[in-house]
């Protein structure tokens, strides 16, 4: 079983070095600058030997589960499989120009950004995009902008934005930080919006609905056309979280179902890895009466040459650094190249598919609060099971499966949020089933088993109580 | 196609299971008009080989590389060690989500609560959160932080803070009945009007977000800017854009600085044309929960041993909505990764000797071409790695234009951002650049006419 490494500032010894980068070549002048603007030293800090190092890296790696290391059916976050050859092209180091390069000088970066945006308005139906979010909450905060500021320019002052109770956490977040004031609104017993509950709560004052499509249950919001055209006869817009744009990969166009905002994420549907947290990239596209007011820059064509904008007064403004992500967008324009027209549609076919082979396996095994046609997810409620959904998962690590998100959303108890995505073998899927009857059959026999699991992981049941409690969030000397 | 490991029998088998003849029915609550739309206008599918051409082209078409370049303004080139990029390709680090189920996670925990340690060590401050989305975002959450903290509607911002983080504060408070107003910076100094800003501030300004270095090179004093903060009850935000710096400079901490914020791009990290990189943010303990972003924290397992979870999070969206600290859900873990790989690589040793050669190697230039008439060092003490040249009798386009046919990126114009500086370039230095890539320069400039 692999073991926790030692912190590296407990095998630092003093005297140890681990690079080599030439001296400077000039005296050692500080005489331009006060000497007491300058700092001392860097106690504690560590030292090492480059073996150390590689030791000290590759010891805790081998300690993370991983896409490259096995299934890891995280509801929602879209776990496939992160092409190799996207990782290679993304290290092309003629491609890591500096920001504020001569446009002249970085024709291939801002035609590759052109070029993405560009398959981006052809898969969505939307009429632009910017690609400068960090992520899919940067991104939901930049299409809540633009809505701000639709409303700003027709000099209407609406300050609440609808949010169905399945939705993700950062859409209200994400609406609050652009200035709305947000209110939940109920999914049916079909887990959807219904166009009769939108309707209760069009006020003069909605500025907005965001809804996820497909949503947080895997399910098709299917009113979605008529509630656009209810929003927008109440002069409201229609935004689309697009974090599930996997089950749509060239079989729907959010712009063809009346979306106005939509945002995509490149680190789920666009197989960008996620790096254990970021980074990633949260494009957003509207549609043409917002085209205006996307944030700078924006990259243009004018024949054969690619320039930038960076000042736009119609705009939001800007909200990131630079291009945005650009190395992301790279490895996302690679992927969407190796797909093509003959692959694009089966991304979201083998997704669809998956996943219900999934539900299938498992229906007769654990409670389906929602009984809607599932699309890239499934989730399971543990309403009816002795154990915990905490426990299932946490048994699920025992065989080397990564569990699905659990208790999330939050509509249904102890949800089990299985999302299998396209790049799993049946092999794989079939695994998962009996691996997951089997662990039902032990909660059954010995409940206890599964609440003291796992017991093969590095580290056994963390107190995350204790954590919170007794913050301890930086290494110490001599603790 | 190589990324999807179902064969034609399997689709078949699994719709059988399932209970359906064409997987067209798994879409079948879709509207039937609008599914399977036309992909004409899609280009076909690459082979690995064409793929590797098509983007070699792509990177062809960037002249860039052929050119020795002097562009900082937030953006540096540094060295990477090749263990950074060898260890941070591991597919355990990059192809892991956020460490949701920690006693599978406990690699990227272990390096993220390392990370969090160097940060805090490095800026002089009590506690480091995991990651935000890059400089001008931590500066934006940075002063949202302080307006939280203090609950007070006021910010201070200087006007010596890089442009585009000035810009994205605006779009972050934009609309949440905030104000902003901007501290000058003096002419002759270009460090912050101490001054004005005492003037500046009143009760209701929560804090005051300064950049140091700042947008012009030069180091600002930032136990004073603190000093007069504390007087009237507001925090002192330190925005720190070339990471680098921090190895040579005073701390935040030491300077009484309450947060700093900024980016670590510097850290490990490639100039990857402006993305991605890696905000940061630390601060004193006070802050902790009010802050944005992923905290890993240590706590022990059943058995009682070490392992880390991530921590406090009733501040974040999942829990709190939107009554949350921040938005953010994925910030940049990976790039906090190699940063974490850069220092630990570098070393105590490394990060102070090669901070310093990046400040010698400016002090070199800016010796050399003050001796020159037609040149001037605008803010000639207490810079960094970069300093503001003034250029006499020659229009600035023309000095882009002629350094640039000797393959040269002399700077940044200062006027893309000051039109009060016309005449001006931004120039940055690293240990990155030899003393021949140095004299080039400074020969080239000496010729222009």
């Amino acid at each position: 079983m692999n073991r926790l490494p030692e912190l590296i500032f407990d095998i630092s010894r003093e005297g140890k070095v681990g690079y080599a980068i030439s001296g400077t070549e000039f005296s050692d002048d500080l005489s331009a600058i006060d000497p007491d603007r300058r700092r001392d030293g860097l106690e504690d800090f560590p030292q090492l030997s480059e073996v150390e190092i590689v030791r000290h890296y590759t010891n805790l790696s081998q300690l993370n589960h991983s896409v490259d290391s096995g299934f890891y059916p995280l509801g929602s976050c879209t776990m496939k499989y992160n092409p190799k050859i996207n990782e290679k092209i993304a290290g092309f180091e003629a491609l890591s120009a500096h920001p504020y390069s001569p446009h002249e000088l970085v024709q291939g970066n801002l035609e590759i950004i052109k070029t993405l945006e560009e398959w981006l308005v052809k898969i969505t139906g939307m009429a632009g995009f910017t690609l400068t979010p960090a992520a899919g909450a940067h991104g939901e905060f930049t299409g809540m902008q633009v809505i701000r500021k639709h409303f700003d320019v027709i000099g209407q002052n609406r300050k609440i934005v609808l949010i169905p109770d399945s939705a993700h956490g950062t859409n209200p977040a994400s609406a609050h930080f652009a200035g709305f004031e947000t209110k939940e609104i109920p999914s049916n017993p079909d887990g959807i919006l219904s166009l009769e509950t939108v309707k209760e709560h069009l006020t003069p004052e909605v500025a907005a609905l965001m809804m996820t499509n497909p949503n947080t249950l895997g399910v098709f919001e299917k009113n979605i056309i008529q509630i656009a055209s209810v929003l927008h006869q109440n002069g409201s817009l229609l935004y689309m979280d697009g974090a599930n744009m996997n089950a749509f990969m060239g079989i729907v166009k959010p712009g063809d179902l009346g979306v106005d905002v939509l945002h995509l994420n490149l680190h789920k549907t666009f197989s960008t890895p996620h790096g254990g947290g970021g980074p990633g990239s949260g494009p957003v596209g509207v549609a043409a009466h917002l085209v205006d007011y996307l944030p700078v820059p924006t990259v243009s064509r004018d024949k054969d040459r690619y320039y930038a904008q960076y000042f736009n007064k119609e705009g939001i403004g800007r909200v990131k650094n630079f291009y945005g992500n650009f190395l992301v967008m790279v490895r996302a324009l690679v992927y969407l190249c190796a797909l093509g027209k003959e692959n694009l549609r089966k991304v979201a076919e083998d997704a669809v598919l998956n996943a219900n082979y999934i539900r299938k396996g498992l229906e007769d095994v654990l409670d389906l609060p929602y009984k809607s046609r599932s699309l890239h997810e499934v989730v399971f409620s543990d309403k009816n099971l002795d154990v915990k959904t905490l426990d299932i998962a946490k048994r699920l690590l025992d065989f080397g499966i990564h569990p699905f998100t659990i208790y999330f959303p939050l509509i249904v108890h102890g949800a089990m949020m299985i999302e299998p995505t396209e790049t799993e073998s049946k092999e794989t899927l079939d695994h998962f089933i009996a691996t997951m009857k089997q662990v039902l059959k032990e909660a059954e026999a010995n409940p206890g088993t599964l609440e003291n699991a796992p017991y093969s992981t590095p580290v056994l049941r963390l107190d995350e109580v204790l954590a919170a409690r007794k913050l301890q969030v930086r290494w110490q000397k001599g603790e | 196609m190589r990324y999807f490991p179902l064969t034609d029998a399997d689709r078949e088998e699994m719709r059988k299971v399932i209970g359906i003849k064409d997987s067209r029915e798994l879409f079948a609550d879709l509207p039937q008009d609008k599914i399977y739309y036309s992909l004409a206008d899609i280009p076909p599918a690459l082979a690995e080989d064409e793929l590797l051409g098509k983007f070699s082209a792509l990177a062809r078409a960037n002249a860039y590389p052929d050119y020795l370049s002097f562009l900082g303004g937030g953006a540096y080139r540094h060295f990477i060690p090749e263990v950074v990029n060898q260890l941070s390709s591991r597919g355990e680090f990059v192809t892991p989500y956020t460490p949701y189920q920690p006693e599978v996670s406990q690699g990227s925990l272990q390096a993220m609560f390392e990370y969090q340690t160097m940060m805090t060590m490095l800026t002089g401050l009590d506690v480091s959160n995991a990651s935000l989305y890059d400089g001008g975002t931590a500066a934006a959450e940075g002063a949202l932080l302080v307006l939280r903290k203090a609950k007070k509607d006021r910010i201070l911002v200087a006007g010596n803070l890089h442009p585009e983080y000035i810009e994205i504060i605006r779009t972050y408070i934009h609309n949440l009945d905030l104000h902003l107003e901007t501290v000058d910076f003096s002419r002759e100094t270009g460090a912050v009007n101490l001054d004005d800003l005492s003037g500046k501030l009143d009760d209701q300004t929560a804090g005051f977000i300064f950049q140091s270095p700042n947008f012009f090179g030069v180091v600002e004093e930032g136990q004073k800017i603190a000093d007069i903060l504390h007087g009237k009850k507001a925090y002192a935000v330190q925005v720190i854009a070339e990471a680098m710096s921090l190895a040579f400079l005073r701390s935040p901490g030491q300077n009484n600085v309450d947060v700093a914020v900024g980016e670590a791009q510097s850290f490990g990290l490639p100039l990857g044309f402006g993305g991605p990189y890696l905000g940061f943010m630390a601060a004193k303990e006070e802050f902790i929960r009010q802050m944005p972003g992923r905290i890993v924290g240590q706590t022990l397992d059943r058995e009682g041993k070490r392992g880390y979870v991530l921590t406090l999070s009733t501040r974040e969206q999942h829990i709190k909505r939107e009554k949350a600290t921040s938005n953010i859900c994925s910030n940049e873990a990976w790039c906090a990764l190699r940063a974490a790989m850069y220092l630990a690589t570098l070393g105590r040793k490394g990060l102070l000797e090669v901070s310093r050669i990046n400040h010698l190697n400016t002090a070199y230039f800016a010796r050399e071409i003050g001796k020159n008439q037609k040149f001037a060092v605008r803010f000639p003490k207490n810079f960094y790695n970069e300093v503001v040249v003034q250029v006499k009798n020659v229009k600035i386009e023309d000095v882009l234009q002629k350094m640039q046919d000797k393959k040269i990126l002399v700077g940044i114009p200062l006027k893309w951002f000051f039109p009060e500086y016309p005449d001006a370039l931004l120039v940055n230095f690293t240990e990155s650049h030899t003393k021949a890539d140095i004299d080039r320069l400074l020969k080239a400039l000496g010729e222009l006419s």
